[in-house]
């Protein structure tokens, strides 16, 4: 590769950008805002006292910073994104539009409800939705996340064990090894004692060491369907019964309900609570890593413990619940100020519209499909973990690398430099340099079976002993390979203005 | 199904590649009896005109708060966003990208939220802050979350004028951590005395500033008693805008700021997406929740940055994780971090001036109403009005007028017979000198 110096350190179209702290003039200003009038100030004596210490940039100085930044950035909308468990698909943007209407945009939480008939409507609308797809009978909105909308799983199941006065005998929570780290996090956060189920050989829960820990002192489990490995827990039924028969309750982390969305109704499988991640299987835009909501559907046995607030309808007529005493329920609290991510919903409802009910299942046909193309085509050049048919994602280990000299993470360096965003690398935990692939349904054929030539040419090149080429990996970025150790060691979490700078003030 | 590429050829093909002959066979492990085949009671997909008609006919329901002489607060706020920012966060390489795992082809996500951190520790008067929390309650939930690993005591004790909602997430948390609350009742007075209530088993005081009812006031004392019986002091800033015009609890002794982002770059949202800011001393940079972006160096000695500190996180350490939290608000901190680089230390601290003199000249004009008592004497942009009819009646009366003229504190406090005549009114520098005059004149009607 030749390193070409230039003057200015930037490359071409790619540009060294500095921080905003490090640019600007004290007298400049992006905004224009008249200046005040100078009334008396009423502050109490509290007046800020010395500057902020923010930097002075014009407005086109501060976009130019921005689109530098964006132009640093991998997304979907530039390449194939096959991050397993994050869900990386095509963002429409009518549901951008959606959710900048005014009507949605610029409404507050707390104007008179009389004057936002439209945004009950819509939470309303869709809660059906979410009901009518996964066969529940109840949903709470307000979880923020999708591990939000865990937290908010377990504790109305805390709740419902207390309103039948097991809440201090049921404390242990049984979560598989091949769980999402949040799931025991939040099973912790809630009071409860996590007890790990081991996998079987072929990757799912395994029944017999499940049946073993059930017990009087179990409050539920929490499993992920399908699992972390990509595979749809067969024994599901079985667990649900087992654990209902010994008084417990089912969470299902519903992270992956894309994979069945249309085929099949949670509510079918015994599940008394799971979470939807609205941005991963309705498509609201993840942004760099948030804003997400985590909508939670509720058995008939945990839905009157559902948090505030909430909207019911009497003979067509939309209420929103914001308090204990105006509640026929029991709600167990409340988890957030106001009323949840109303600009997720918006975006995820126009989602399900533009897809409706036939278009859905496709989703989840499509998302399966893919995935299995993919572990079908690459099987015989990589090692897949499992035999098939698996979901909506792939899952493959580092034994085809054996000998090579190349780990997983060389590996994905290396598919940086051929344009793709790795898969998601070392998870799930139970196999060795896992490497875990989710197409999604909105790739065509043509894009996976580039990059299914990729894939395979990049193993021929290790198994050929090319281990530089994996090494190096990625070259062609605008930063190279990152110390990550010292960033953890020595944290530097902010800027702060250089020494001679400081001894000027 | 125009978000669908994969063609009924490509379908069969595909299936031939897998050696399956139809789609049932890839659904094989679900159970039969689970396996749907009739149609959902749900519509068909409907084409981009359709969809946009119907839902636009439901926000067309709504009031928007541009449309009307607005006033209301109580911990969101209607501030101009400059279009710029809306622009571009609107780039595809910021709104359709994920977490920066990969911190190569990241750099863009990773060095805003570094800008990020440093402009909240600015604001906050803290060493550092996180890349963000879900919003103002949930990062206010996770201080004293916090405050209890730091101190190895679970007691937290609450400022009755913490803003409601803000309490109940704390509860609610609290209740089934096993962890204690002892809360103060609210008092409009603004004169509260939390520092009784600290005592050795004190994790934190929790505190709001300026409070529910909008008072400003010192904190010193209170940061000062709390740290005498080993307690930390949260403060929580439900609206960001005034540190650009109020000292700053980093320098009043404040050991964790938590705040409400919104006010900067984002909309009103009936409540959400928002962005909570959390910011704290160095000493604490472990036991702070959520995600952290650092800066390092790559191979060729080019600063660059990262996620780290990870090993705080439920990815690592699963049940024994400082908190569940697996994410941020990644692009509601971008808004956050373009519209404060837009105003800058001349745009924020003047936005600010603007929004208290707003705030004070309807505050003139309303308390020059008949049936109205101004209960705030020092404020920032929001204050409390005792109005001589019921404030919820008052409320609703407004908006049948078209003036939505603040938030009853009986809507946050049902059952308290103490607020029930109390009105929470906010200003900001979106309000016109016709939209007080406005206010002004509805209100001398409805409570004549």
């Amino acid at each position: 590769m030749s390193e070409k110096t230039t003057f200015t350190g930037h490359r071409g179209l790619d540009h060294e950008e500095q921080l905003i702290f490090e640019r600007g003039r004290d007298a400049a200003c992006g905004v224009d805002l008249p200046a005040p009038e100078g009334v008396a100030t009423r502050l109490g004596g509290m007046e800020r006292k010395g500057g902020v210490g923010l930097p002075g940039l014009s407005e086109p100085e501060v976009v130019r910073h921005f689109v530098r930044l964006s132009q640093k950035n991998y997304a979907i909308d530039a390449g194939f994104y096959p991050l397993g468990s994050c869900t990386m698909k095509h963002n429409p943007r009518l549901n951008e539009k959606m959710a900048r209407l005014p009507g949605f945009s610029d409404v507050h939480p707390l104007q008179p409800t009389s004057t936002v008939p439209g945004a009950l409507e819509l939470m309303s609308e869709l809660a059906r939705w979410l009901m009518e797809l996964t066969g529940m009978p109840a949903v709470a909105m307000s979880p923020k996340a999708g591990a939000h909308g865990e937290l908010c799983g377990l504790m109305a199941i805390r709740a419902a064990l207390e309103a039948r006065g097991e809440a201090g005998t049921r404390t242990r929570v049984l979560v598989p090894e091949s769980a999402h780290g949040t799931n025991p996090a939040t099973a912790a956060a809630c009071g409860f004692t996590v007890d790990a189920i081991p996998a079987t050989q072929d990757g799912r829960v395994d029944l017999a060491a499940f049946e073993a820990k059930l017990g009087d002192d179990v409050a539920g489990i929490m499993l992920t369907n399908p699992n972390t490995c990509g595979l749809f827990e067969r024994d599901i039924r079985k667990i649900a019964d087992a654990v209902h028969e010994h008084g417990g309750y089912f969470y299902c982390d519903g992270a992956n309900f894309n994979a069945i969305v249309g085929r099949v109704k949670p509510g079918d499988l015994g599940v008394d609570a799971m979470h939807i991640n609205l941005h991963k299987t309705f498509s609201t835009p993840h942004g760099g890593g948030g804003p997400g909501a985590g909508p939670v559907v509720l058995s008939d046995a945990l839905a009157p413990f559902a948090p505030l607030p909430y909207v019911t309808s009497t003979g067509g007529e939309l209420k929103l619940v914001e308090d204990e005493q105006s509640s026929d329920a029991d709600p167990f609290g409340r988890m957030v100020a106001f009323h949840g991510q109303m600009g997720m919903f918006v975006r995820a409802l126009s989602y399900m519209m533009s897809h409706g009910s036939d278009g859905l299942r496709q989703v989840a046909e499509d998302a399966v499909l893919n995935a299995n193309y993919v572990l079908a085509s690459l099987k015989d050049v990589m090692t897949a973990s499992f035999e098939g048919p698996c979901m909506h994602e792939a899952l493959f280990d580092d034994r085809f690398l054996k000998g090579t000299g190349v780990e997983t993470l060389d590996f994905a360096k290396a598919m940086i430099d051929e344009g793709y965003h790795p898969m998601t690398v070392y998870f799930p935990l139970v196999v060795h340099g896992a490497m875990l692939i989710e197409p999604t349904e909105t790739e065509s054929k043509e894009t996976l079976d580039e990059f299914i030539g990729c894939m395979a040419d990049l193993a021929r090149s290790a198994k050929a002993g090319d281990k530089a080429r994996f090494e190096n990996a990625p070259e062609l970025t605008p930063r190279r390979r990152l110390d990550e150790t010292t960033a953890a060691r020595k944290p530097v979490l902010r800027w702060t203005p250089p020494a001679p700078a400081q001894a000027a003030e | 199904m125009r978000y669908l590429p994969l063609t009924p050829d490509d379908r069969q093909q595909m299936l031939g590649v897998i050696g399956a002959k139809s789609m049932d066979d890839l659904f094989v492990d679900v159970p039969e009896a689970a396996r749907i085949e009739h149609a959902f009671d749900l519509p068909p997909h409907q084409g981009e005109l359709e969809v946009d008609r119907a839902l636009s006919a439901m926000a067309e329901k709504n009031t928007a708060a541009g449309s009307v002489p607005f006033f209301v607060g109580a911990g969101a706020y209607k501030h101009h966003v400059p279009s710029s920012v809306d622009h571009l966060i609107q780039r595809s390489e910021f709104l359709t990208s994920y977490t920066p795992y990969q911190p190569e082809i990241s750099q863009g996500t990773l060095q805003y939220l570094f800008e990020f951190q440093t402009q909240v520790a600015l604001l906050t008067g803290m060493d550092v802050a996180n890349a963000s929390m879900y919003d103002g309650s949930t990062a206010c939930s996770e201080a004293v979350q916090m405050a209890h690993r730091v101190t190895r005591r679970n007691k937290a004790v609450l400022s009755g004028n913490l803003h409601p909602h803000y309490r109940a997430v704390i509860e609610t948390t609290s209740k089934f951590a096993g962890d204690a609350v002892v809360a103060l009742e609210a008092d409009v007075s603004g004169r509260e005395d939390i520092a009784s209530q600290i005592d050795g088993d004190t994790s934190c005081v929790v505190i709001q500033y300026p409070d529910f009812f909008g008072h400003v006031g010192d904190l010193a004392d209170i940061a000062a008693a709390a740290h005498a019986e080993g307690a930390l002091l949260i403060v929580a800033i439900p609206e960001i805008v005034s540190m650009g015009a109020l000292r700053t609890p980093g320098e009043m002794g404040a050991d964790i700021v938590v705040a409400e982002g919104q006010s900067i770059g984002n909309a009103l949202n009936y409540g959400g997406p928002y962005v909570g800011l959390f910011a704290t001393r160095q000493k604490y940079v472990r036991q702070m929740p959520g995600r952290l972006c650092g800066e390092t160096e790559d191979v060729d000695g080019k600063r660059g940055y990262v996620l780290t500190l990870s090993t705080r996180e439920q990815h690592i350490r699963r049940e024994k994780a400082t908190s569940n939290i697996c994410t941020n608000s990644g692009l509601c901190c971008l808004a956050f971090t373009i519209h404060l680089a837009l105003l800058g230390e001349k745009g924020f601290t003047r936005l600010a001036a603007l929004n208290h003199e707003s705030a004070c000249k309807l505050a003139g004009a309303l308390e020059k109403v008949s049936g109205v008592e101004l209960l705030t004497p020092a404020f920032f942009n929001e204050f409390t009005i005792r109005t001589s009819k019921p404030a919820a009646d008052v409320i609703e009366a407004l908006a049948d007028k078209g003036i939505l003229g603040g938030v009853p504190a009986s809507r946050l406090m049902p059952g308290n017979d103490a607020v029930s005549d109390l009105i929470i009114v906010a200003a900001t520098e979106v309000n016109t000198d016709q939209d007080r005059a406005a206010y002004a004149a509805a209100l001398t009607e409805v409570l004549s």
